[in-house]
């Protein structure tokens, strides 16, 4: 069978067991399942966050996970992915995003979530807006975030 | 061709799309910045540093020399923080 791949984004918040239970009913061919869930934090540095604001362009980024997605099941054996990414005003202790990836063996399934991530964090075009005391700030991209993604680049 | 700004990008220019006729001497995304750029001063404040800005041509990332000829819907935006 195909594996099956589930990609949302959404304002509302996700349950991981929930998520882990619908990618995982009803198959016995899964040994492995591994699960990042990225959470907003109440402070950066010095400065406390009272909120995150994300925004997104509906359509590239769905198509740009979709994209990362197909390149994850040609390169690792897996048997199922999921991404929820939410979009919307986040506080602190709620979740962001979640990345679920199954296969036969944990390693493929460890080294395909971290993939996932870090073109996510990389290439998926979001954006966070912080609510400090002092105002609201758009976050600035990290160099290791590029860097993160691009260890993956074979050469 | 449809325009769609994103982030702090789209605070500067005040919209967040439009839909725009450059002239055929506009070839690559590097020249639709540069002809977006004398628009407006909220244009200018919003491509003031060229090389910070992204830009997708029909939701996919392209590269400042990317021609835009054909291109139905092209997108700028500040780096990536998701996830």
């Amino acid at each position: 069978m195909t594996a099956p791949v589930t990609i949302r984004i959404q304002q509302v918040d996700f349950d991981i067991a929930h998520e882990i239970a619908a990618l995982t009913h009803g198959r016995k061919d899964i040994g492995a399942v591994v699960s990042f869930s990225g959470i907003c934090r109440d402070s950066e540095g010095d400065a406390a966050i009272a909120a995150l604001t994300l925004e997104h362009y509906p359509g590239m980024a769905e198509a740009e996970i979709a994209r990362h997605a197909e390149t994850a099941m040609a390169r690792w054996p897996l048997t199922g992915l999921t991404v929820v990414h939410r979009v919307g005003r986040i506080t602190p202790g709620e979740n962001i995003v979640l990345v679920l990836t199954a296969s036969q063996h944990r390693q493929a399934a460890f080294e395909a979530a971290a993939f996932l991530m870090d073109y996510l964090k990389a290439s998926a075009p979001f954006w966070k807006r912080e609510e400090k005391p002092g105002g609201t700030c758009w976050v600035e991209a990290r160099d290791h975030d590029d860097a993160a993604a691009a260890r993956w680049t074979r050469t | 061709m449809k325009v769609k700004y994103f982030a702090w990008v789209r605070e500067r220019v005040g919209k967040a799309e439009e839909t725009v006729d450059p002239p055929a001497s506009v070839r690559t995304v590097s020249d639709l910045i540069g002809w977006l750029a004398r628009r407006g001063d909220s244009y200018a404040h919003a491509f003031e540093t060229p090389r910070v800005i992204r830009a997708a041509i029909d939701h996919a990332h392209v590269k400042p020399d990317t021609m835009i000829a054909g291109a139905r819907e092209i997108a700028f935006f500040p780096p990536m923080t998701g996830g």
